[in-house]
């Protein structure tokens, strides 16, 4: 059973792992395609058409490394999380579904149309195509995380006899407090990922004096946007979404935050240092007094629960990775608001493409990003525990009962080869289309 | 309400057989019979910008299916686990496959994603139609030893095979001859639907060789045919029992036999879509005259403890079920436009198309 459980919940942290890395680059990159691609008709500029049409082209990859490792992720909540698919697919079915019917077959049909149909529709209804794409991503966001919001904070729902959860109110789904603090948050940092492989792959060219011209236009473009999300993403949005975690979520709170006991006099933020789940304390930490509580309640000596105070049985399963993931992303946002403060400064004294070290960072920076968003994620999920739907369903509830552990092993081995490959070809092929360059397209 | 969205679900199914086994028909015909380079290129062009969007219908109808019907997602999702998570390794390949053949030009590379693309649309096809018999056959539910039920009523688990290979062995498995049966039908009839789509799609040097393909498969398919339809008494006693009952249903076979025998006539067509329409009706008319014959059972209980699963046993709530009407015609009416903007853009051959050139 323990073990059955285990499997099950790699399996699905492995394959929803994987397949992140995909949308958070496409939902923001499908922005910065639209951007170009209107640039474009607003100025005439072959240069905006020829970046559209180069982001369109790694888009399309990752498209389709989105698609077909988001097919498993559907199919697993039947075949690992059979009992919580049973007891909560009148709910999470709604907007599961509604995903297929609304955001999967405006992107697809559309993304077909913006890669082959340039010259069959011409620039203006091209570029209508490109915003359909744009649309279709974003919608798919917003119902996986209106689903996600339910999971956290269940609304408009009754639980019948049988243990089922059903809807009594199809409204409360999308007007779900959680639900718009989060989508933001995560757009955003979507936003950034994209923003930093653009600024990056900019960066690149620049150092490697390959397509330089395009390498300034990726690298001014990169960093604005990039600097804006950077922001936007610590606050407000991400502000809004820990505020609700700390008053839905209150023992998620101090798990994240590393607080064992509540702290007479405020509560000090913790830099650095590591859980001690056998003493219950934090090793050789860095702390600054009382900035949590003012961060949290506006008010120094605000009292913040420590995890002491809260039943065992309701402590997140794995308080160190649900810490380490928390700080890990906040540690990052950081960094990514200085570097790109910093590579504005230059650009805006018209001295960045020569600002070698910058150059170099964001080149570097490019795979961190995809960490923060994916740390984002494992506090979102690990917080949670040993929830599947908040105070309501246990995680050990959910799984498929007559799946045994050895067939999830054994998936779960052909998902991590097959994926491994997948990322290789897909490494290949990216840097196949980086190197060759924006201008070439267009001679071929 | 649980009718309405069962027909919606079927009817969803029966749009993923057609468009996405046109893909792994072409596929099929990518194996075994183009030999040329020009031959493989006109096939690639004939699905290439449409197959991700064939596939969203699967996406589309499980989530219908998760939505609508959730014990049943449940039930059948953990009990087919193991073909279930190998047909979607399966279609991980055939779209690498297709993606990446074209990206390097080099013998080997375009050699082995050929086979990568061709070999997992043969097993597609076939696990599709092994899955269809097993829906008719029914499965242990409540994994019930003797006499005893060891899970829930409603769930199950099958190995892939048991030693028997037998439809009727006390422990069941998901490939026995029968389900292996349907499973046969199933690529016999998608290599011909995929040759009428590239016959369709393409003005192919291959097209003359394929009309002939299409002929000579129909008549394998029409003799599997009469062979299935000679033994289905041994997995279902009374397959006819709804026949008799709802005389209309009869419409459903006769569509069949319609797709089956117009296909004979693949050398005489004038336009070249008639062949896949034929093809598009065996395979709609095929479906839904199964659906129809165990209906109202979506999955039969092969015990006499558990009772069968119905539409109505395994269906979500009324006032869920009552809301995702109004969205869901919306959507419909979307889906729609965009299905007809794409073919309006694409209509015609696709020769010129460039897929995969990079």
């Amino acid at each position: 059973m323990e073990d059955m459980l285990f499997y099950d919940r790699m399996q699905f942290a492995f394959t929803i792992t994987f397949h992140y890395l995909f949308p958070q680059l496409t939902m923001g990159l499908s922005l910065l395609v639209v951007y170009f691609k209107g640039r474009y008709l607003y100025s005439n500029l072959e240069k905006y058409n020829d970046a559209a049409k180069f982001w369109m082209k790694i888009f399309a990859l990752n498209f389709a490394m989105g698609v077909v490792t988001g097919i498993p992720m559907e199919f697993q909540f039947g075949t690992n999380w059979a009992k919580f698919s049973e007891l909560t697919g009148g709910i999470i079915g709604q907007t599961l579904a509604m995903e297929g019917m609304f955001s999967f077959f405006l992107e697809s049909s559309f993304l077909g149309l913006f890669i082959f149909g340039e010259k069959l529709l011409g620039h203006k209804l091209h570029f209508v195509t490109g915003f359909l794409v744009f649309l279709g991503s974003w919608a798919s966001g917003y119902l996986i995380i209106a689903t996600h919001s339910w999971m956290q904070y269940p609304v408009g729902y009754e639980v019948l006899e049988n243990g089922k959860f059903v809807l009594n109110n199809f409204g409360a789904l999308f007007s779900n407090p959680w639900l718009l603090p989060s989508y933001l948050h995560n757009q955003l940092a979507s936003i950034i990922t994209a923003s930093f492989v653009v600024a990056g792959i900019g960066a690149f060219y620049i150092l490697n004096n390959k397509h330089s011209e395009f390498g300034k236009l990726f690298l001014k473009t990169g960093v604005v946007f990039g600097l804006v999300s950077s922001i936007l993403v610590a606050f407000p949005t991400g502000d809004l979404v820990a505020k609700n975690v700390v008053k839905h979520q209150p023992v998620t709170f101090a798990a994240m935050e590393g607080i064992f006991e509540t702290e007479d006099g405020g509560s000090e933020i913790v830099l650095i240092g590591q859980p001690n789940m056998l003493e219950q304390k934090l090793d050789n930490k860095i702390a600054v007094p009382n900035i949590l509580s003012f961060l949290t309640y506006q008010d120094w000596n605000a009292e913040i629960k420590g995890l002491n105070e809260f039943d065992k049985s309701t402590h997140p399963t794995n308080v160190p990775g649900l810490y380490y993931a928390y700080h890990i992303m906040v540690g990052l946002g950081t960094i990514f608001i200085g570097l790109m403060l910093l590579a504005a400064v230059q650009l805006y004294r018209k001295k960045l493409y020569k600002t070698k070290w910058i150059l170099w960072s964001l080149l570097f920076m490019i795979p961190f990003p995809y960490i923060a968003n994916t740390t984002g994620w494992y506090t979102a999920e690990l917080g949670r525990q040993p929830w599947l739907v908040y105070n309501l369903l246990r995680t050990t509830e959910g799984a498929s009962p007559t799946v045994s552990a050895g067939n999830t092993l054994f998936t779960l081995l052909g998902f991590i080869g097959l994926y491994l490959l997948l990322g290789l070809l897909f490494l290949m092929l990216a840097g196949k289309i980086i190197n060759k360059g924006p201008q070439q397209l267009n001679t071929h | 309400m649980e009718l309405f969205w069962y027909i919606v679900l079927m009817t969803m199914l029966a749009i993923y057989v057609i468009l996405d086994g046109y893909d792994f028909g072409a596929g099929i015909i990518h194996l075994f019979f183009a030999k040329t380079e020009k031959d493989k290129k006109a096939i690639t062009n004939a699905i290439g910008p449409f197959w991700d969007a064939n596939e969203v219908w699967l996406i589309a109808a499980g989530g219908v299916l998760f939505f609508a019907f959730p014990t049943l997602y449940a039930s059948s999702f953990s009990g087919f686990y193991l073909p279930l998570i190998m047909i979607l390794w399966l279609l991980i390949f055939r779209a690498i496959g297709l993606e990446l053949r074209g990206q390097v030009h080099n013998r080997m590379w375009e050699a082995i994603w050929d086979k990568a693309f061709g070999i997992s649309s043969l097993l597609l096809a076939l696990f599709f139609g092994v899955a269809l018999g097993n829906v008719v056959r029914g499965v242990n539910l409540g994994n019930v030893v003797n006499g005893v039920s060891t899970h829930e009523a409603h769930f199950f688990f099958l190995p892939l095979w048991n030693p028997t290979f037998s439809p009727h062995a006390e422990e069941l498995g998901i490939i026995d001859w029968f389900t292996l049966l349907l499973g046969i039908i199933g690529v016999v009839s998608l290599a011909i639907h995929g040759a009428n789509w590239i016959i369709f799609k393409t003005n192919s040097d291959l097209n003359e060789k394929l009309k002939k393909v299409v002929f000579s498969l129909n008549i394998v398919l029409l003799i599997l045919v009469i062979v299935s339809i000679s033994i289905w008494h041994i997995i279902d006693p009374n397959p006819f029992h709804n026949f008799m009952v709802h005389p209309w249903l009869w419409i459903f076979p006769s569509i069949t036999i319609v797709g089956l025998f117009g296909l004979f006539k693949v050398k005489s067509f004038k336009k070249h879509g008639i062949g896949f329409l034929f093809s598009s009706l065996f395979l709609f008319g095929g479906l839904t005259t199964t659906v129809a014959s165990i209906f109202p059972k979506v999955l039969p209980s092969t015990n006499s403890i558990n009772p069968d699963l119905t539409l109505y046993n395994v269906a979500a709530h009324e006032y869920g079920l009552s809301i995702g009407i109004y969205w869901f015609v919306i959507a419909v009416i979307l889906v729609a436009v965009y299905m007809f903007i794409q073919y309006k853009v694409f209509s015609g051959k696709m020769d010129d198309v460039g897929y995969g050139e990079h």
